[in-house]
């Protein structure tokens, strides 16, 4: 919120109409709770009304070994290439705002 | 009016991370091992507090931070020991953030301080998205919770410098796979110290101990 209204004031604008945001299945953030308190704190802020959108980013994670980039299932992370069982997370964990519509 | 797209490409918590930061800048300066610990509900995260204030107090001056959605029992506990404790009530709140946590540190005697460790909110989902301003984040699982945790919140173990198999006691009736859950965890995170510990019988916790304690010693010796 802070964060928008800072780069809108930048732009010198008047109003944000759209916020554009990443975020990751593992980050833990429910959109709808994030659009509750939205529109309670942007009330009487040029953010007033606008509308959030939220890019949603599955989780992937890449083996240690082979390097092959998979979705694990719920019970079993080994790749599916190797079956090799070190992995990082490569995608899941997002939660940044990547751009914001002004007027 | 024509309609004009700003790129940002920030973090949302970008100002958590600035304030953990200063946080972090603080404790280093009075040579504080700071510890994040989290877990679920019921893990055990006040019994490992209480059984490490027990093992450590003689030689090492601890703190305490509290972290729970509601009530004073567990501060309560640690204050009955005679350790400085500032508890924070989240009001609801499923984690603590850096500005909870600078709030506390100014309740605290940081100067006479070797190691705080910091309680955070029973939860396994978000805590680890927020730095506090720790050097170590430990996690704790424990053998009811079953060996499937970490495939459910693979995040929060491959965020944790340690982690801990709490009530180890309790295996003969549980079917946990304990190599399995080992296999996962190193899988998730290939750093990680694995401890096997019972908080309430006492085994294993020596290695655990030995741990803090050069912990400590190195964050003072830096």
């Amino acid at each position: 919120m802070s964060l928008a209204l800072e780069k809108a004031g930048e732009a010198n604008a008047s109003r944000i109409t759209r916020i554009n945001l990443v975020v990751g299945e593992l980050s833990g953030v429910v959109g709808e709770c994030v659009k509750f308190y939205f529109d309670f704190l942007s009330k009487d802020t040029i953010a007033s009304g606008a509308e959030l959108a939220f890019e949603m980013k599955p989780t992937q994670v890449r083996c240690h070994k082979c390097e092959a980039v998979f979705t694990p299932s719920d019970h079993d992370w080994a790749c599916p290439e190797c079956h090799e069982t070190g992995i990082e997370i490569v995608s899941g964990r997002e939660c940044y705002m990547e751009s914001i519509e002004v007027e | 009016m024509t309609v004009k797209v700003i790129t940002v490409g920030e973090d949302i918590l970008g100002a958590n991370e600035e304030k953990a930061q200063a946080n972090k800048k603080r404790l280093d300066s009075h040579g504080v091992m700071t510890i994040d610990i989290m877990s679920s509900p019921g893990a055990g995260k006040t019994s490992l507090i209480l059984s490490t204030i027990k093992h450590m107090k003689e030689k090492t001056r601890i703190a305490v931070i509290e972290g729970d959605v509601a009530s004073s029992v567990d501060a309560d506990k640690i204050n009955e020991m005679g350790i400085p404790v500032v508890q924070i009530n989240t009001a609801g709140g499923c984690h603590l953030d850096a500005n909870m946590v600078e709030s506390a540190l100014n309740g605290l005697p940081l100067e006479n301080t070797d190691l705080l460790l910091i309680e955070n909110v029973g939860n396994l989902i978000c805590p680890n998205a927020f730095a506090l301003g720790e050097d170590k984040r430990v996690m704790i699982s424990s053998m009811p919770e079953g060996d499937d945790k970490p495939y459910k919140y693979p995040a929060m173990f491959a965020d944790s410098d340690v982690v801990l198999l709490n009530k180890i006691d309790l295996q003969p009736h549980l079917d946990f796979n304990v190599e399995g859950f080992k296999k996962t965890v190193t899988g998730l995170n290939p750093d990680v110290i694995i401890f096997s510990v019972s908080c309430k019988t006492g085994e294993g916790m020596d290695a655990w101990l030995d741990w803090l304690e050069s912990a400590v010693k190195g964050k003072k010796n830096r």
